[in-house]
């Protein structure tokens, strides 16, 4: 007997919303899959994320082209879920519903001063330097000597490398073309990167940081009383410590010992156990104070940093960028986890705020889990949502959709967003933006306007 | 002779699906698995395939004699997370 072929809505289409379609193509081929994504481009922050001077990793784009796009997945561009079309509409045309939309937002630091200008999260100078038309009108100003980061994970080593790295060597990446222009004027000499934790608890991977230890030009300075470990660490960093953070504290003692370079460019100075109190300046960020703290082991067991009775130390600055984490927003219609900043759900499966399922509606990725994890953690995340998906379609738990004609959602899209992208124009896109790459011998040249964007993608305008 | 992989490692299991002698680590289930930053190739047991390297959708795993400059500490590394990694298993046991 035939069934219906079933049709699922994937919000986002970003690495875990790719990995997610990829994966139920493989468990249900016949499975017919649309990929909303409110910009008018796919991959998320493969796209907007990914450092621009990491091109290796953002080949990872053509395996998502290939698992999803290349096999008759559709990609639904610049509309965006909530706003254009309602989950409630979704449900009537779908199958099911994946949520794949990531986390949207900053983690904020809670401290005086957080809103003064030049005091940025990390990820709105990402989403800057990477082309994402919502964040291009942004002013960053680098006139000022130093500039301090905030943090100790890999968003922060990110950011530190891009404002270390010569205007040349920006110039053979992505990054758009308005960041490079003002990159390339930047007057900054020194980048503080400041961690709470110690440096055997520092969340950047080995690979981060040694590429921080050894870019042209740029001297890396540690104090060597910052690399002596306390008791707790030293004991924790034996008994329960990773492989990175062993070749971490390694890499820091490394840099520790290595001579002063006064004929630098630039320089990176890593400071450890010191918690920012206060960022302060008349109408704009001219200094940030920071107190010590020590590492302690807390009742759970976990190692924390307790601030020491102690005056903050003043940093002078001009721009402070802050990377202490990703954080979700809730989502029209569907339940969240106020607590967790997720959808409240089961190995992917959504479920009401009473705890029971919410029939076919899912989650994958940064949504489900919180922001942790690295790429691939995605795709086992995804094989879970997508085994879920799968038992409770084999088991009949998910009903056939009120509208399941594919003309029934395009006609309601086709009514609501005039100038929606589809695969021809995300193509478009992309084609343009590698063609311009070739001229410029660069890996690709951004399109950073959402204008410029539909301008190639060349759908139907709305005049 | 062994293959190795680089730091950019984005730890898609790919390249585990396609080892012929089970030699990249750690493995999704592993204890060490969430924690591990990137998967390393265990030198001792590589049979020099090429599999793996087929696999990698970033292209980050290299024969020994073809790593990049960027990329030259990977041989050590790779070496030094079994023979730590052996050497905790073997306390453990």
């Amino acid at each position: 007997m035939a069934r219906a072929r079933p049709r699922v809505a994937i919000v986002g289409a970003g690495p875990a919303g790719a990995f997610a379609a990829a994966g139920l193509l493989r468990a249900v081929g016949d499975a017919e899959i649309d990929l909303f994504e409110r910009l008018p481009t796919p991959w998320g922050l493969l796209r907007g994320g990914v450092a621009p001077d990491h091109q290796e990793i953002k080949r990872l784009d053509e395996t998502f082209d290939r698992q999803t796009l290349a096999r008759g997945c559709r990609f639904l561009g610049n509309v965006e879920v909530g706003v254009d079309v309602s989950h409630a509409e979704l449900a009537r045309h779908y199958t099911a519903v994946i949520y794949a939309t990531g986390a949207q937002t900053d983690k904020s630091l809670g401290i005086p001063g957080e809103d003064l200008p030049g005091s940025w999260a990390a990820t709105e100078f990402v989403a800057w330097y990477n082309g994402h038309p919502d964040y291009r009108e942004l002013e960053f100003d680098l006139s000022a000597e130093r500039a301090v980061v905030i943090g100790n994970g890999n968003v922060a080593a990110d950011v530190t490398r891009i404002l270390a790295l010569s205007a040349g060597e920006l110039e053979r990446t992505d990054a758009a073309d308005h960041a490079l222009e003002v990159l390339r004027d930047s007057r900054i000499e020194e980048i503080v990167v400041v961690g709470r934790r110690g440096p055997a608890q520092a969340a950047f991977t080995s690979a981060e940081l040694r590429e921080l230890g050894n870019l042209d030009g740029v001297e890396i300075r540690i104090d060597r009383a910052e690399v002596e470990l306390d008791p707790v660490s030293s004991r924790w960093l034996a008994e329960e410590g990773t492989f990175t953070a062993r070749k971490n504290l390694e890499l820091l003692r490394e840099f520790a010992a290595r001579p002063a370079r006064p004929d630098a460019r630039r320089r990176i100075e890593l400071r450890f156990l010191r918690s920012p109190v206060e960022i302060r300046g008349a109408g704009r960020v001219e200094a940030i104070d920071v107190r010590r703290n020590q590492i302690v082991r807390s009742d759970d067991g976990a190692l924390r940093a307790r601030g020491l009775d102690e005056e903050p130390v003043t940093i002078e600055c001009g721009l402070v960028l802050r990377s202490v984490g990703y954080r979700a927003v809730p989502l029209p219609d569907v339940p969240f986890d106020e607590r967790y900043f997720v959808l409240p759900n089961e190995r992917g499966r959504v479920l009401t705020t009473d705890g029971e399922p919410l029939p076919g509606v899912y989650a994958v990725g940064w949504i489900k889990r919180g922001p942790t994890g690295i790429l691939g953690t995605n795709k086992r995340d995804a094989e879970e949502t997508v085994r879920c998906l799968v038992e409770d379609l084999r088991a009949g738990a998910l009903t056939a959709p009120p509208n399941p004609a594919p003309e029934q959602i395009d006609a309601l899209l086709a009514e609501r967003k005039r100038d929606l992208v589809t695969v021809e124009g995300w193509r478009a896109i992309e084609e343009r933006e590698l063609d311009r790459g070739r001229s410029e011998e660069r890996p690709r040249v951004k399109l950073a306007s959402r204008d410029e964007l539909l301008g190639a993608a060349g759908g139907p305008r709305a005049s | 002779m062994t293959y190795v992989i680089a730091g950019s490692c984005i730890k898609d299991d790919s390249c585990i699906e396609v080892c012929p002698v089970d030699c990249i680590h750690p493995k999704p289930g592993d204890p060490d698995f969430e924690a591990a930053e990137q998967l390393y190739i265990d030198p001792d047991l590589c049979i020099d395939c090429d599999a793996c390297v087929e696999a990698c959708p970033i292209d980050v795993i290299f024969a020994e004699f073809e790593i990049p400059e960027k990329y030259e500490y990977a041989l050590e590394l790779n070496a030094e997370f079994f023979a730590e990694r052996n050497t905790i298993q073997r306390t453990a046991a």
